[in-house]
């Protein structure tokens, strides 16, 4: 894909092509004979006219047998000619609908291994029209346009070249009356397709207004704003059926104009083939004129014909290169080499090739350091300032700062969800720039404040952890969490559907669920990101004991702003403006008199 | 559902009429046209008569104009029929949408709202203009053409009947058999759609469990089920252009044999031959585009229902006519309160409870004990099933809606901001307040600080769902709202979570000082939010656990008590 600027509709059918090499050769060859099976039609009945009937008319006994075989002939031949376009429509459909699958897993593999930014950087809805509008435009190009241009091309050529055969001013003329029918509906849709691309835009305007003010419509109720937001909503409303309505009038009026253009050239090609009939020049003969229009009316049909798929053209193109897009962007790179490797059932140990060819196994503990670590996700603004922290196996660190001052990025780099810019993060003195990426994520644990389960049985949903784990590892895994109880109370148990990321749940059962899925993984660290922020005090103890029995043994990093939650942690960092400015265990903290202590006193300021 | 729909043509009732009838002139003349060409070729050509040719050579032309003329002027009156038609719909949708209930709200989701009122509509306005467009032109088309014939031929004209009638049962055979197929196949639209969304929602967790391979599979078989589903149904939709086909060729032959015999009898001409063959194509062309404009209908009927289903959706709440225009105090009297979502299990019961106006109440309860629904009921967002609240001595059923909203300001737990200038977001609050009135409403809800740090101060530009501010930021711009108001009564449901401790502590004081005399509720999930409150209610799985001041719930409630010590072992905090 080193040429990206090429229209990426070219790459489309390129594609198509190459992973149909055979098929596609097949189609164009079907394509031929359906077309020359019918320009042959056409042909035919210029001598039906002059070889045929007028002969019959002068016979005093008419002689309908050479008449009969011709037909048979014909028959014949359209037979040969409906088969293949059964065939070519046909193959067609495996065509188009293998691009179309293929087109769509590609697109969801390749974003699988797209960096997070790009899902933090793109509009969920926008990524999700890629798939749904984008590709829906291709298949409209490639089962129908991409084959009705081509049949019409193939008319085109051989009926031009019969043309010629038969009377080369007329033939002329037509491709003349041809040229304007191009000439005119490229203008007329280039208008149209600045308007759709207009309506394109508004819809998605439109969209966006839509999708804020639903999700606040209970804001717009309690502030009985309902007026307001009608008003609001009927100028986007009124913009968009602008555009709607000037594309699809563009739109509409192709195909008249194209169509009366060719009846215009019928006329012309009636009236000065007659003329030439007539005074016998270029020796037309009666029939002659009769294929001729037939002819005429088989040239100026497919220009119409190109000229309707147009439209779909345009909106395949722009659809085609919002696919690309995605498809073209860089993958997350994985250089490591570091793998993890299973020693028994509860020992882990990392796998680390030497150059000098020995291999060294270093056991996994689940240590790791941060040195001078500076992190930006844009240049412009700085987010971590020379970060040194550590975390011995078993240690509970947590983070306690306001929002935004950086305490969830120094997760995101743990797990290498983003890279650093300088300084150094070790994970069992092994730089984590070494570790394969996979097997460094597999030994993290993840709890975040979004559960994000997914469509499935509660228990696939725990499994979700560790594809392998047994029915009686889940279970024991949502006992330790606390979850258990609550699932066990369900009408199906674990075999509750969770849909929509479970809105059925309560979201301290989304976070319990979540904790249990964690469990089953069972990794060395742990990050628990405002894990229980969205439980109340009550259930929150309930989740801390099984929190607390998933922390033994484990490093733990943890965000959260309960205070309850992070006061037994080994060491406690404070965050400001990506500065870890103060650190130590609480007691220590509290001691310092600073910024913690402000912070942890700050709830007893009324008393 | 149908009727439902049309009533919101409304005044594009004239381009949809007049589309149609400029439609019928274009067909006409197109069937015309060949009609024109067999005399041109009988009388002119046949008999030498170079004046003929002219004649019915110019005659052809204007017909060729004015085809043309007609057609623009049906494209540009469907264009704007079938756009205004979708411009309608959609205001319809949403001004009903404006008129939902919080349980109606409830019953829809944000994504499936959009997709009623976008992409169902433009399933809508597609179909319709193909309808006030083909639906006349196709069949009309269909049958001058037949009458052409017929008046070129009967005998010949027979064969064309046959072929209609063939194709036709055909075509619409294959349209019966796929139909349902296509159906199945937008449901399956459906859930790989669902679970792209999940996918990327989860992202995070997607990669931190390295469940790449896993949901690539997911997404495969998932594709998979709609390759094989469609190739089902386009495997059958296939036979549409071969069938056609030799509709067209048979046709051909059978006219050429039976031609043949006819002229030798005398009965036809060779310029009648030819405009037969013309004919041949427009009669099956024009079948061909019925059975196009019906598959597109019959897809456009899911569409028309799911936005029928909007339109016609009732709310479950409106407000009274006459209602009471003033609300008095703010004194609130829950009298026997029983509540239950849909068809559930009451999740409120028999809850009696008065509220003094001016006083400040606390609510501290579990997760799904019903706090939320406990407050929604005062200013009416859903409505009691049992039992009756009243604002300052009279059922709230008995305000005017909005009288009653205005004067009851409600912080929701689910805080949002809409994209647009501080001061545009705060006048939600107050659309006459003046920049003053804003400032003093930010710096009683603590907004006021961190605002004046910003560059454009309340100028600045806040992001959809207000991502550009923090947590709690959002939480006191939120609460600055709704002070704007100038409510009788402010219902704070959880509004004050991301905020500080310290900062939470100097908004409450402020309303001690500056709002003494509104009534105001306090749930929350700190102690210290609502310890100072002149009552305070323990709520438990919708019912009253224990009502008093924080002194005698420490003695009185175990709940209560055991949350207290539990957070007073720590703070709770966001920011500084």
């Amino acid at each position: 894909m080193n040429n990206r600027d090429t229209n990426s509709l070219k790459r489309v059918i390129k594609e198509t092509i190459t992973s149909y090499k055979i098929e596609s050769f097949i189609v164009l060859v079907l394509i031929i004979v359906s077309s020359i099976a019918n320009v042959y039609g056409s042909m035919f009945l210029k001598s039906l006219i002059d070889d045929y009937i007028v002969p019959l008319l002068s016979q005093t006994v008419p002689n309908y047998t050479p008449l009969f075989n011709a037909l048979m002939e014909l028959v014949m031949i359209y037979g040969v000619g409906i088969l293949a376009t059964y065939g070519f429509n046909r193959i067609m459909v495996t065509i188009s609908l293998g691009t179309l699958k293929h087109i769509r897993d590609e697109l969801f593999e390749h974003m699988q291994t797209l960096p997070l930014c790009f899902f933090d950087t793109h509009a969920h809805g926008d990524i999700m029209s890629v798939y749904t509008n984008d590709t829906d435009t291709l298949r409209q190009l490639i089962s129908q346009s991409i084959p009705q241009v081509i049949v019409s091309l193939m008319t085109i050529i051989s009926v031009t070249i019969s043309m010629f055969i038969l009377n080369v001013p007329l033939a002329v003329l037509t491709i003349a009356c041809g040229l304007l029918m191009v000439y005119t509906s490229k203008k007329i849709s280039a208008k149209s397709g600045k308007y759709f691309i207009a309506q394109q835009k508004q819809l998605g305007v439109e969209n966006g207004f839509i999708e804020e003010m639903m999700e606040g419509s209970k804001v717009i109720k309690v502030f009985t704003h309902e007026e307001q937001s009608i008003k609001d909503f009927d100028q986007v409303n009124d913009a968009l059926f602008e555009a709607s309505a000037n594309a699809n009038t563009f739109a509409n009026v192709l195909m008249p104009v194209v169509m009366n253009i060719g009846y215009i050239s019928y006329v012309l090609v009636a009236v000065v083939g007659s003329i030439f009939a007539l005074n016998h020049i270029a020796g037309l003969t009666l029939g002659g004129i009769a294929a001729f229009l037939q002819l005429n009316r088989s040239f100026t049909n497919p220009i119409g014909q190109i000229s309707m798929q147009l439209n779909a053209v345009i909106m395949a193109d722009a659809g085609a290169k919002r696919i690309y897009e995605i498809i073209d962007m860089e993958s997350e790179v994985d250089d490591g080499i570091v793998t993890l490797e299973q020693i028994d059932h509860d020992h882990w140990a990392w796998h680390h090739p030497r150059k000098d060819g020995q291999d060294e196994l270093v056991p996994l503990r689940g240590d790791v350091r941060f040195e001078n670590v500076n992190f930006s996700y844009n240049p412009d603004k700085q987010i971590l300032f020379d970060v040194s922290l550590f975390a011995k196996p078993g240690q509970k660190i947590a983070f306690v700062g306001a929002t935004g001052a950086g305490k969830t990025t120094i997760t995101n780099l743990i797990n290498r969800f983003y890279d650093i810019q300088s300084g150094s993060i070790t994970y069992d003195g092994i730089d984590v720039k070494l570790i394969k990426k996979a097997d460094l994520r597999k030994s993290l644990g993840i709890v975040l404040q979004d559960t994000n389960l997914f469509t499935g049985t509660i228990m696939d949903n725990i499994r979700y952890g560790r594809l392998d784990a047994s029915d009686e590892e889940c279970i024991a895994a949502s006992k330790l969490s606390n979850a258990h109880e609550f699932i066990k109370h369900l009408e199906h148990g674990y075999d509750t559907m969770i849909h929509a990321g479970g809105e059925s749940l309560s979201q301290g059962q989304r976070q319990l669920l979540s904790i249990a899925r964690a469990a089953v993984a069972n990794p060395p660290v742990l990050i628990l990101d405002e894990a229980t922020s969205s439980i109340d005090t009550h259930t929150e103890r309930i989740v801390q004991e099984g929190m607390d029995k998933l922390m033994e043994g484990r490093t733990v990093f943890v965000i959260a702003h309960r205070l309850s939650t992070i006061q037994n942690s080994d060491a406690i960092m404070v965050l400001e403006q990506g500065h870890i400015i103060e650190r130590g265990n609480h007691e220590d903290l509290l001691k310092q008199k600073g910024k913690y202590y402000q912070l942890y006193t700050g709830a007893f300021e009324l008393d | 559902m149908v009727k439902t729909l049309l009533n919101e043509v409304k005044e594009y009732k004239k381009d949809t009429l007049l589309s149609p009838i400029y439609v019928s002139i274009e067909a006409i003349l197109e069937v015309f046209i060949p009609f024109l060409m067999a005399l041109l070729v009988d009388n002119g050509i046949e008999k030498g008569n170079m004046g003929s040719i002219w004649f019915y050579g110019t005659l052809m032309l204007v017909a060729a104009f004015v085809s043309l003329w007609a057609g623009a002027k049906s494209g540009k009156h469907a264009a704007i029929a079938s756009s205004g038609f979708a411009k309608n719909l959609r205001k319809a949708e949403y001004r009903n949408i404006q008129n939902f209930s919080f349980s109606n709200i409830d019953a829809y989701s944000t994504s499936g709202l959009i997709t009623r009122m976008m992409t169902d509509v433009t399933n809508i306005q597609n179909a319709y203009q193909m309808i006030i467009r083909v639906c006349v032109r196709a069949p009309l088309m269909l049958i001058a053409s037949l009458i052409m014939a017929f008046i070129i031929n009967i005998r010949m004209a027979m064969i064309f009947v046959v072929t209609v009638l063939f194709l036709g049962v055909v075509l619409f055979g294959i349209i019966f058999i796929v139909s349902p197929i296509f159906s199945r196949l937008f449901s399956r639209y459906d859930f790989l759609n669902a679970s792209i969304q999940e996918n990327i929602l989860g992202i995070r967790v997607v990669k931190s469990f390295v469940r790449k391979d896993h949901e690539i599979e997911k997404f495969r078989n998932e594709s998979e089920t709609i390759f094989s589903i469609q190739g089902k149904a386009e495997k059958i939709l296939v036979f549409n252009s071969p069938v056609m086909q030799l509709c067209m060729y048979g046709t051909i032959i059978l006219i050429s044999w039976l031609g043949a015999h006819q002229i030798v009898a005398q009965n036809m001409t060779t310029g009648e031959l030819m405009s037969l063959f013309t004919y041949t194509a427009s009669i099956l062309m024009s079948l061909m585009m019925m059975s196009m404009v019906f598959v597109m209908v019959t897809m456009s009927i899911a569409s028309g229902k799911r936005i029928a289903e909007v339109l016609n959706q009732e709310s479950d709440l409106t407000s009274p006519e006459n209602g009471v225009q003033t609300v008095a105090n703010g004194t609130i009297d829950f009298e026997d309160v029983s509540f239950h979502y849909g068809n559930d299990e009451d999740i409120l019961s028999h809850i009696d409870l008065h509220i003094p106006s001016g006083s400040t109440l606390g609510i501290l309860g579990t997760t799904g004990s019903s706090k939320s629904s406990l407050v929604q009921l005062i200013p009416r967002l859903y409505d009691v099933t049992q039992g009756s609240v009243k604002v300052a001595g009279m059922d709230v059923r008995d305000y005017d809606l909005k009288v009653l909203r205005d004067n009851v300001a409600m912080v929701l737990q689910k805080n949002v901001l809409f994209s647009g200038k501080i001061k545009e977001n705060m006048r939600w609050g107050n659309p006459n307040a003046t920049d003053e009135e804003i400032m003093e409403a930010c710096k009683l809800a603590q907004a006021d600080e961190f605002i004046q740090l910003m560059p454009n101060k309340y100028d600045t530009y806040i992001e959809q769902d207000g991502t550009n501010v923090s947590g709690g930021q959002r939480q006191r711009l939120c609460i600055a709202r709704a002070i704007l108001k100038s409510p009788k009564i402010l219902i704070l449901d959880d509004s004050t979570s991301a905020v500080d401790t310290k900062t939470d502590a100097l908004i409450r004081q402020a309303f001690l000082e500056k709002i003494p005399h509104t009534t105001r509720i306090i749930i929350s999930q700190r102690v210290s939010s609502i310890q100072d409150a002149d009552q305070i209610l323990v709520i438990d799985d919708g019912k009253i656990s224990g009502l008093g001041t924080h002194e005698e719930l420490l003695k009185s409630n175990a709940m209560y008590k055991e949350t207290f010590e539990a957070q007073n072992n720590g703070g709770d905090f966001d920011e500084q």
